[in-house]
């Protein structure tokens, strides 16, 4: 057992922040969570700088990446995790309000592992997250790696 | 080959032969009738010249009575071999010697006649007084045989205008054939252009102008024409660029607008349908029952403009996506349809009917859709039916288009209401009674109206309702360039 299976959630909106710790609180996964507000957060988590320069090392099993944010984009991000070799293996499950085809192409194309749409019921949103969040902080295993 | 196909510097070559021949054959007869009757007043002149003479050699003989001299100078006739026949009478008329020596009965008259010489058939004949001294000693007969001497002369004529005509046809074709390419040739490099213009649909090409006469107008005519076409058709080029950009710039508008509603709309939507259940799920003693049970409306409200916003979307996307027009097999469709409805369908008594469907050229996804959409609805408003009967068919009648028909013993609806029955989000009956959004009818509209096709249903409250489609058998989709676009 590892020690740690943190999970990244990058999301602008507070009100699906809430709603997405709150469908992983019912499967006690939410303490785990780290929130980045935009893409920008996001890379700073990875790369451990600007105000998670002091984070504790290691990688997230899986990174919930919202598409639309302020910044620099869901897209944007996972362009250039795929083009870093070191975090070009750590999965990324899509987790998106939009089902429009050319994201959903574009996300592929870029190499994400899973592709979510939020659904407007909360009880399957619920049901989406919990299934997320263990399949890939319980389930999969990841990637190996000697450091972070 | 008839003579308006000949190509036209044929037909010019053989007008100007043809009356060059016409000419030349009413100038030879004109000629021939002139030299006919030259050469016979020729011939009458020669024999009664020669008549003249052989009555003065033969005064002597007839004075004398000397039959032996008389024969004598007679056979000197024998140089003219076209006399066939002399006489010699003597004063009282009877015959006194003759040319030749024998002759057949009847050929010299017994007496002699008038005086004169007369052409009589194939001869010219006659007689003439022997004079001596003004008292008249007898009478000379003569006969030349004249039809060989006219078939000599017509054969010999006619020689000469075979020869003559035979030259002046040679002359007649070759200044012809010059001549013609005057008119013909700037005729043919007008057609050649107009061949090549039509071929490669270049209007920038100019025909070469001849000269002022009609063919030079002609030319002048046919440029002005070329150049009105082509100032045509760079404007209606132009005119095509414009309207493509602008349906492009519609098109890239309607999917920011989409994409944006797909985004935005829903996030709050999530929002209020989630804290509601939040709160619902929450400690009793922060929310009362009745509280629950307005907190249970907002999640649904929440829940059905979310359905409402996915139906909005997929229809505007139905409206935008290309088509992929193939042969479609109708009834597979059919039956593809029925099998997607199976979870409503397998508690339910349903009888099934399909009949004949013609194979049909269209988007098979999309027509599937349509499929869907209707035998959906006649699910649906067959619930209370036990057992419902569904039937799917094709109507017979028209040559042009195919009509195909969903018929349910369902409730059915009122016609007065019908009118707007395939509008976006347009119900006949309340939510409560029959779920749905109403986009299902709309979808079918739009894609049966895309394949160039129509739709229109009947119904009677209570009696079923029949939902017809039809696509053209010749198809010819009606917003086919907008959707050829790649824009995504």
């Amino acid at each position: 057992m590892k020690t740690l299976k943190r999970i990244l959630l990058v999301e602008d909106s507070l009100k699906d922040i809430d709603l997405t710790l709150a469908a992983l609180e019912e499967y006690n996964l939410a303490n785990e969570v780290v929130v980045a507000r935009d893409g920008v957060e996001a890379l700073d988590y990875l790369y451990a700088r600007g105000k998670f320069a002091d984070r504790e090392p290691g990688f997230p099993v899986v990174i919930l990446l919202d598409i639309k944010m302020p910044r620099l984009n869901g897209l944007e991000v996972l362009r250039q995790m795929k083009s870093d070799p070191v975090l070009k293996t750590l999965p990324v499950v899509m987790l998106t309000s939009s089902r429009e085809e050319p994201d959903l192409a574009a996300s592929y194309e870029l190499g994400v592992n899973a592709y979510v749409v939020k659904p407007v019921d909360f009880g399957r949103f619920v049901d989406a997250v919990k299934h997320v969040g263990v399949f890939w902080a319980v389930l999969n295993e990841p990637p190996p790696r000697d450091h972070g | 080959m008839p003579l308006r196909n000949t190509p036209i510097q044929r037909k010019l070559m053989l007008i100007i032969l043809a009356t060059s021949v016409v000419v030349m054959l009413l100038m030879r007869g004109a000629f021939f009738t002139y030299e006919y009757f030259t050469f016979r007043q020729a011939t009458l002149r020669q024999l009664s010249t020669l008549g003249e003479i052989i009555a003065a050699n033969s005064t002597a003989a007839l004075a004398f009575a000397n039959q032996d001299d008389a024969k004598e100078i007679l056979s000197a006739l024998k140089a003219e071999r076209h006399i066939v026949a002399a006489a010699l009478y003597d004063r009282k008329g009877g015959l006194f010697a003759q040319y030749p020596d024998r002759l057949a009965s009847g050929t010299i008259p017994a007496v002699p006649g008038a005086e004169g010489y007369r052409f009589s058939n194939a001869s010219l004949a006659g007689f003439q007084p022997v004079v001596q001294k003004g008292s008249q000693l007898g009478t000379l007969y003569l006969r030349l045989e004249t039809g060989i001497i006219m078939r000599e002369w017509i054969w010999g004529s006619v020689q000469i205008a075979l020869a003559v005509m035979a030259v002046i046809l040679c002359v007649a074709y070759l200044l012809s054939r010059s001549l013609q390419k005057q008119i013909s040739a700037p005729i043919l490099r007008l057609a050649e252009t107009a061949r090549a213009i039509s071929e490669r649909h270049d209007y920038s090409v100019r025909a070469v102008r001849p000269g002022d006469d009609e063919l030079g107008r002609l030319t002048d005519a046919f440029n002005q024409m070329l150049g009105e076409i082509q100032t045509l058709n760079q404007e209606l080029e132009q005119r095509v660029v414009e309207r493509t950009a602008q349906l492009a710039a519609a098109n890239k508008e309607l999917e920011a607008f989409s994409y944006s509603v797909s985004h935005d709309l829903r996030a709050p939507l999530r929002h209020i349908d989630g804290f509601a259940g939040l709160l619902v799920k929450s400690d009793g003693a922060v929310v009362s029952e009745r509280g629950r049970g307005f907190l249970t409306h907002i999640a649904d409200s929440a829940k059905q403009m979310g359905v409402l916003i996915d139906d909005l979307l997929a229809f505007s996307k139905m409206g935008r996506s290309e088509m992929k027009i193939g042969p479609v097999d109708l009834h597979q469709l059919v039956a593809e349809a029925i099998q997607s409805m199976q979870m409503e369908t397998q508690q339910r008594a349903i009888q099934w009917r399909t009949g004949d469907l013609p194979p049909v050229q269209g988007d098979r996804a999309m027509l599937r859709q349509v499929f869907v959409n209707l035998i959906a609805n006649a699910v649906k408003y067959t619930r209370p039916r036990d057992p419902a009967v569904i039937e799917i068919g094709c109507q017979n009648g028209s040559t042009d288009e195919v009509a195909v028909f969903v018929r349910d013993n369902g409730v059915g609806f009122d016609m007065n209401y019908a009118g707007n029955l395939f509008g976006v989000f347009q119900r006949l009956h309340r939510a409560e009674e029959f779920e749905g959004t109403g986009i299902g009818l709309a979808n079918v509209r739009r894609i049966v109206s895309r394949h160039g096709g129509r739709t229109w249903a009947e119904s009677q409250p209570g009696a079923g309702a029949t939902f017809y489609f039809s696509l053209p058998k010749s198809r010819k989709p009606k917003h086919e360039n907008a959707q050829t676009h790649p824009l995504g």
